[in-house]
Order: structure tokens, then C-alpha cells, then sequence
């Protein structure tokens, strides 16, 4: 897509079919002799197993659809739905593998796309000319939430159901549009058969429609190329070696390491992810004592507590997601890579540990002290010595980081960038090659 | 339908009410579990057979009078892993599971008449519930339904361990600690006993109160093989037996795993020799 194609058919069939569907050019032009950066670290590995995930999930996805029942009706020891989940694990050949390697799958798929997300903010793959690209990356983001969140509600456990009553909930609290959404989700008044059924639906096809941003997003790179570690562009041919078979076997290195640790979960801890709860069919008349969602939703879970009016609390979670939207117009620091910005750096560093601690107080109750043996004191309405008044700091600091960023765009002076993807770090006396090496490495 | 969709309504903004205001509910405490070693533990540890005959003894002979495990059907007992496996015979036509689901009478209908019959239950039949419904199962134990236990390995924290420390922790409740009829104080059984404790504020006990009478006691099941039934053996047992129940193809997932795993850290092994070899001749 970017510069002239090199493909040239070799036989007669593939030159028939390419001057009527050029398709085999394309895959060519796209993945095999695509000029890619050749600095790419493995951070930039994440994009290829992102792809891997997805098509994981699908292929897993189809054949538990095959099996599972949509279905709350009660049925003996649960519902059909819970049953049949059941019935995957006990009876289908090697259902219970199929079964935690979606579930699990969910869980890898997060941890890959945060690292992906986190790589793009610290390298500056969101500037121009990439904002299209990073906004189709933030679309596929929350269409992966709403996929998650909805697959998690069909075995019709009990952190199912209760997970889906407090996120339906959540649109509840929107003014004059909020009773009616609810209603909506639910297919009633109340999380219900209805509510299940067309979860199902939508979570099934859902995953088709990331697939169909994915292409786009794709495409969106292919147009200016990858970013770099050093955020500068792509300046002749000798910074750059095709796709193939460079990052094909780089990126195959990093899938295979990513599966090992994929496998360590499906096969040796396939529920140290999940919540013993979602084991106890739903039961509406009886709330577990503590309703928490799955890891990756929990820095937002902690966000929306840490709010004691409702609807601000819900602004707040839904803004901490669509902030990432407008980042390219936030940080606008012509030097793309962190690398070379010493102070972003800082604060980036500071925003994954707060991000990983917002986790952290997502999985606690608000109320829970953080130091046991501290007897603290209230603090407006809290305990300062609490989950509540942690998150609160913790997220200010979240979209406190945003303005730091803007600010920071106008007033700190960036290191010297390196001119090209192939010159030594700094101009003037040669470094020898080791220092450079160095550097590189320093990520 | 609109009594009911009223009480899920008000059961949802209570259960909103839970999650989103900080402190609505009390906080639960619990003792830590007990410390049990376990045949199955571990990236290689197996179900060991003869317990889970022995467990499956314990269920039979003493919590199926309470408890159903609906999901389990007799043939599993004969499946690969289970407690009556016999290699090379097929579940459905194991005398093991057909001689122990011939004792039990299932509902079924007469194909010829259309009349409702009971028959001797076959392998292919689930464990028969010892209850009809869940109202006759409440009714029958004080208002507080016996759970199905064919998940209780995974539906609780600490699995086995956690089923094995409340059927061996029944104690007799501290002096302070009022007990109302029909409970039965338990310090592993997560619960709030706040309000039931008229001793110093900071000292409540851990646990709660429960709804099971203390199931076990020496010599309550004759163990085929000879070993001495004490509270312990059978609390073991049983939870190694439920443990198998809860997840019938563990041995098999943890096996299946070793193999994936070695081949892909053979495969790693292979692929990062090419990305050297190939990244060899560029200088990057
Ligand atoms: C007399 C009837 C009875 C017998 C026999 C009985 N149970 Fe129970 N069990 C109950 C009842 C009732 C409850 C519900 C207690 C509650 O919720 O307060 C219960 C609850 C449980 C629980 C769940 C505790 C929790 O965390 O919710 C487990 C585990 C359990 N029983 C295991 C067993 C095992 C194993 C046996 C056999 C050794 C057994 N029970 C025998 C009546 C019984
Ligand atoms: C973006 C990709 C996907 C994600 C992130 C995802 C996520 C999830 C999650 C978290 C669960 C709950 C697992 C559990 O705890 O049991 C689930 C269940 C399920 N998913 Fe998906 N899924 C994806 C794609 C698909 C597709 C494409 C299909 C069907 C074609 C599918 C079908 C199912 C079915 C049938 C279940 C219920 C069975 C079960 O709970 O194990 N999923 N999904």
C-alpha cells in the first residue's frame, strides 16, 4: 500500500487471477515484503499475537457455541445454560480444554492488548500521521471490553449474573436515557432469560466486528508504516528490512514464548483467573458478598467506587476509557518517542504503577483498610486508611497524567533525537558501536 | 410474573446498593483453612483411587441423605481417572456403576401405557437427588437448602482443603456466642457473628453458623479396604472424591499440559535459533 508493489505472479493461475482480484498481492504487499523499521523491539510482538488472540477465541468460540445452551431456564443442579457449560467439561472431547482456553484466552488477550496500548503512549505510535490507526486501536479496545463482559454473563454462574446486573445498572444512572437503556439491555425489567439470550447473540457477533476494525487497523498502518522505538520516520531503504522473513520469525519467537504462558494458565491454573462464585449457578435472591469483575475491567471497577455520586462515578469510568480516544490531541510533543523525553518518562512510569494499583484496589472492598494492623481516621467520609481514599488518589493521578501530558507538550526540552533509524544515537563524534547498543536497549 | 419481576427489581438495586456503597455489608471473617496434603496437588499429582472409593463411600453412605450432585451421572464413576475405572471397559457397561445405580429408584414413564413408573436407576442416569425440589429440600434442613455438591470443589475458596476444614472444625461455640437452634458454630464456614457475640467488640470469633449438623463421626462408614474410619479419614476422603467430582479430567488436563509445553518450548527453542541466524546479517 505504501510505495510501489514488487509482486509478480509466477504462475498462470496467479496472474489470470490477479489482473481480475489482485488478493494475493495484496497478502504480499501487506506481509511478506512489507519495508518494516528494522530497530522493532518486542514490545512491538504484541500487535502479531493481539491477531493470534483473536483468531484464538473465535476458533474456540465457534465450538463452544456448538454446545452451550443460551438458555436460564432452570434445569437440575443449575440452569440449561450453566449445564451445559457443565456438559462441556464433563461429557464433550476435550471440552474442558476448548472451555479454558477461551476463558483464559479472554484473560491473555487483555494482558497482550494493555501491553500493546502501554507500548503505543510511551513510543508516541499515536501522533501524527498515526491518529486513525491509535482510534481504531481504542475501537477494537472497547469492543473487546463489551465482548468480555458479555461472555462472561453466558455460563450463568453467580458473578455472571451479578456482574451483569451492576454493569446494566451502571447505564441506569444516565439522565432520561438511562431507564430506557437498561430496559433495553436487559429485554425486560430486570437481568433475566432475555438478558442472556441476546448477550449470546451479541457476544458471538461482536468478535466478527473486531475482526472487520482489525482489517482497518491494519490497513491505517500500512499507510505511513510502523512507528519505531526511536519515533523518527523511516528515512531510506537501509533503515528498513521487509516483513518477511524478519519480523514473521520475530514475531513467531515472541507468539510461542506467549503461549507457553497461555498454556501455564489453561493447563496447570485454569481458574486462578476466575471467581470460585461464577461455580454457583445464579440464584437471584441470594447477593454474593463481594461482587468483582474480572482483572482487567477492575482499575475502571475502582474508578467508578471511588466516586460517591453515581452518575459521576460512571462519567468518570467511561471517561478513563474515552480520554484514550483524544490522546493524539493531548500530547502534542513533536518528539514522538519517550526515549528521549526524559520527564514524560517519569510520568509514564508513575501511570503503569498507578494503573496496576487501581487494580488492586478494584479487587478490595472500598471500606477494607490497606494497612490491617493502622486504625487510621475518617477523612471527609472515608477512612483514609482505606481502598476508597486510595482509589481517589490514584485516580486523579490517572487523569491527572493526561494534563501532565498536555502541559508538558509546550514546556519540557526533549533529548537530541537521533536523525535516522540507522544513525548512531548522537551527531558528531562516532560512538563506538557498543554505546549505541546500548542505548537501544534502554528501551 | 409481576410479584416476581418486583422482588428481582428491589434484589437488584440491593445488590447495586451492595457494590457501590462502601460498607453496606458487614464484613465476613473466616479461620484460615487447614493445612492438607493432597494426592492430586501439584503439576504432576494424581487422583489416588482408592480414596476416591473411599469418598465416594462417605458420599453414598453418609451426605447423599442431604445433598444432591446433580450433575454426575453413575456411568461416570467408571469413567477414565474415576473411582471405579477398569481399562478397557466401557462406563455404561461397568458392573461397578451398574450395580451401585441399580439401587436407586428413578421417575420414568411407561412407553407402553404412558404411565409414570419408577424403575432401578443404569448407569446413564444421574445421581439421584435426595430431595424433589429445592422447597422440600429447605423444609427438610431448617430452611437452608443443602448445596449440590457436584461443583462444591471449585465453587469455594480453597477447594478440598476448604470442605475438609469445615467438616472437621465443628467446635463447640466460645461462651458469648449464641447459637440459634438448628445452627451449629463452625469457624471455617465464612460468616459475621457480630450481632450473636455479647463479648468484647474486637474479640468476635472467626466462622459462622451453620445449617449442617455435624456430619461425620468415627466409624460412620465401613471401609472396604480396611482403613480406620476416623472423622479425618472420611473428611479426607470425601473432599479428594469431591474434588475429582468438581473436575473429572484434572489428571488429564495437567498430563496433556506437560506435552504441550515441551513441545512448545522445543518449538521456542527452534524459532529463536532462526531469528538469529536470519537477524544474523543485518546490522540493526
Ligand atoms: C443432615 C443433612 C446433611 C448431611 C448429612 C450433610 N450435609 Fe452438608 N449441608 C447441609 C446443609 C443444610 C447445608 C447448608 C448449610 C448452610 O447454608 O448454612 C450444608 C452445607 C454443606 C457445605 C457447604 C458449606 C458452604 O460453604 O456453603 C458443604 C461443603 C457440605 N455441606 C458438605 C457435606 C459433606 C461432604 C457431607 C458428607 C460428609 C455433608 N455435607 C453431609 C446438610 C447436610
Ligand atoms: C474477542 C473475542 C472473545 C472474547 C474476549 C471472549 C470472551 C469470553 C469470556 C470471558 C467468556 C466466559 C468464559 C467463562 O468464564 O466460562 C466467554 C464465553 C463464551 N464465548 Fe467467548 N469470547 C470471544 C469470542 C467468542 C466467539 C467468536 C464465540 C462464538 C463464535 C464465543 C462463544 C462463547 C461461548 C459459547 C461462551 C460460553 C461458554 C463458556 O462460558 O465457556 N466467544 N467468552
Amino acid at each position: 500500500m505504501s510505495g510501489h508493489s514488487t509482486y509478480k505472479p509466477k504462475t498462470g493461475f496467479t496472474r489470470w487471477l490477479d489482473s481480475r482480484l489482485p488478493i494475493i498481492r495484496l497478502g504480499w504487499d501487506s506481509f511478506v515484503d512489507f519495508p518494516t523499521p528494522k530497530n522493532l523491539n518486542y514490545w512491538w510482538t504484541f500487535g502479531g499475537i493481539l491477531a493470534l488472540c483473536l483468531g484464538i477465541q473465535i476458533a474456540t468460540g465457534v465450538v463452544l457455541a456448538m454446545h452451550y445452551v443460551p438458555s436460564g431456564l432452570a434445569a437440575p443442579g443449575g440452569s440449561l445454560a450453566f449445564n451445559s457449560v457443565e456438559h462441556i467439561m464433563r461429557d464433550v472431547n476435550h471440552g474442558w480444554m476448548i472451555r479454558y482456553i477461551h476463558a483464559n484466552g479472554a484473560s491473555m488477550f487483555f494482558l497482550a492488548v494493555y501491553i500493546h496500548m502501554f507500548r503505543g503512549i510511551y513510543y508516541g505510535s499515536f501522533k501524527p500521521p498515526r491518529e486513525v490507526l491509535w482510534i481504531l486501536g481504542c475501537i477494537i479496545y472497547l469492543l473487546m471490553m463489551a465482548t468480555a463482559f458479555m461472555g462472561y454473563v453466558l455460563p450463568w454462574g453467580q458473578m455472571s449474573y451479578f456482574g451483569a446486573v451492576v454493569i446494566t445498572n451502571l447505564f441506569g444512572a444516565l439522565p432520561i436515557v438511562g431507564k430506557s437503556i437498561t430496559t433495553w439491555l436487559w429485554g425486560g425489567f430486570a437481568v433475566d432469560n432475555p438478558t442472556l439470550n441476546r448477550f449470546f447473540s451479541l457476544h458471538y457477533l461482536l468478535p466478527f466486528m473486531i475482526a472487520g476494525v482489525v482489517v482497518l487497523h491494519i490497513w491505517a498502518l500500512h499507510v505511513p508504516g510502523n512507528n519505531n522505538p526511536r519515533g523518527v520516520e523511516v528515512k531510506s531503504k537501509a533503515d528498513t528490512v521487509p516483513f518477511h522473513p524478519y519480523y514473521t520469525v520475530k514475531d513467531g519467537f515472541a507468539m510461542v514464548v506467549f503461549l507457553i504462558l497461555f498454556a501455564s494458565f489453561v493447563f496447570y491454573m485454569p481458574d486462578a483467573l476466575g471467581h470460585p462464585d461464577n461455580y454457583v449457578p445464579a440464584n437471584p435472591l441470594v447477593t454474593p458478598a463481594h461482587i468483582v469483575p474480572e482483572w482487567y475491567f477492575l482499575p475502571f471497577y475502582a474508578i467508578l467506587r471511588a466516586v460517591p455520586d453515581k452518575l459521576t462515578g460512571v462519567l468518570c469510568m467511561f471517561g478513563a476509557v474515552g480520554v484514550l480516544f483524544v490522546l493524539p490531541w493531548i500530547d502534542r510533543s513533536k518528539t514522538r518517542s519517550m526515549r528521549y523525553r526524559p520527564t514524560a518518562r517519569l510520568f509514564f512510569l508513575i501511570f503503569i504503577v498507578d494503573c496496576l494499583l487501581l487494580g488492586l484496589c478494584g479487587s478490595h472492598e472500598p471500606d477494607d483498610k490497606i494497612f490491617a494492623n493502622l486504625a487510621g481516621f475518617t477523612f471527609i467520609d472515608s477512612n483514609l486508611n482505606s481502598y476508597t481514599w486510595l482509589s481517589r488518589i490514584l485516580g486523579l493521578y490517572y487523569f491527572g497524567f493526561y494534563v501532565i501530558l498536555f502541559f508538558l507538550s509546550w514546556t519540557e526540552k526533549p533529548l537530541p533525537v537521533p536523525e535516522s533509524i540507522s544513525e548512531p544515537v548522537l551527531k558528531g563524534p562516532a560512538l563506538p558501536k557498543g554505546a549505541t547498543a546500548e542505548a537501544e536497549k534502554k528501551g | 410474573m409481576l410479584r416476581k419481576t418486583t422482588l428481582i427489581a428491589a434484589f437488584v438495586g440491593l445488590a447495586l446498593g451492595a457494590a457501590l456503597a462502601p460498607g453496606a455489608l458487614a464484613a465476613t471473617t473466616q479461620a484460615p483453612l487447614k493445612e492438607v496434603s493432597w494426592s492430586f496437588e501439584g503439576p504432576f499429582g494424581k487422583f489416588d483411587q482408592a480414596q476416591l472409593q473411599r469418598g465416594y463411600k462417605v458420599y453414598h453412605d453418609v451426605c447423599s441423605t442431604c445433598h444432591s450432585m446433580n450433575l454426575l451421572s453413575y456411568r461416570n464413576l467408571a469413567d477414565k481417572g474415576g473411582p471405579f475405572y477398569k481399562e478397557g471397559v466401557n462406563p455404561n457397561e461397568s458392573p461397578y456403576a451398574k450395580a451401585i445405580a441399580k439401587d436407586f429408584m428413578v421417575p420414568d414413564i411407561d412407553t407402553d401405557t404412558g404411565e409414570a413408573i419408577t424403575r432401578p436407576a443404569t448407569p446413564s442416569d444421574h445421581f439421584k437427588a435426595p430431595f424433589a425440589n429445592e422447597y422440600a429440600a429447605k423444609a427438610a434442613n431448617g430452611g437452608s437448602a443443602p448445596p449440590d455438591l457436584s461443583l462444591m470443589a471449585k465453587a469455594r475458596e480453597g477447594g478440598p482443603s476448604y470442605i475438609y476444614s469445615v467438616l472437621t472444625g465443628f467446635t463447640a461455640p466460645p461462651a458469648g456466642l449464641t447459637v440459634a437452634p438448628g445452627k451449629y458454630y463452625n469457624p471455617y464456614f465464612a460468616g459475621d457473628l457480630t450481632s450473636f457475640w455479647n463479648g468484647a467488640a474486637n474479640q468476635v470469633p472467626p466462622g459462622g453458623t451453620i445449617s449442617m449438623p455435624p456430619p461425620l463421626k468415627p466409624n460412620l462408614v465401613a471401609f472396604d479396604d480396611g482403613t480406620k474410619a476416623t472423622v479425618s479419614e472420611e473428611a479426607w476422603d470425601v473432599a479428594a472424591f469431591l474434588a475429582w467430582a468438581a473436575e473429572p479430567h484434572q489428571e488429564e488436563r495437567k498430563q496433556t499440559g506437560f506435552a504441550v509445553l515441551i513441545y512448545l518450548f522445543i518449538f521456542a527453542g527452534v524459532l529463536y535459533a532462526s531469528y538469529r541466524q536470519i537477524w544474523s546479517k543485518i546490522d540493526h
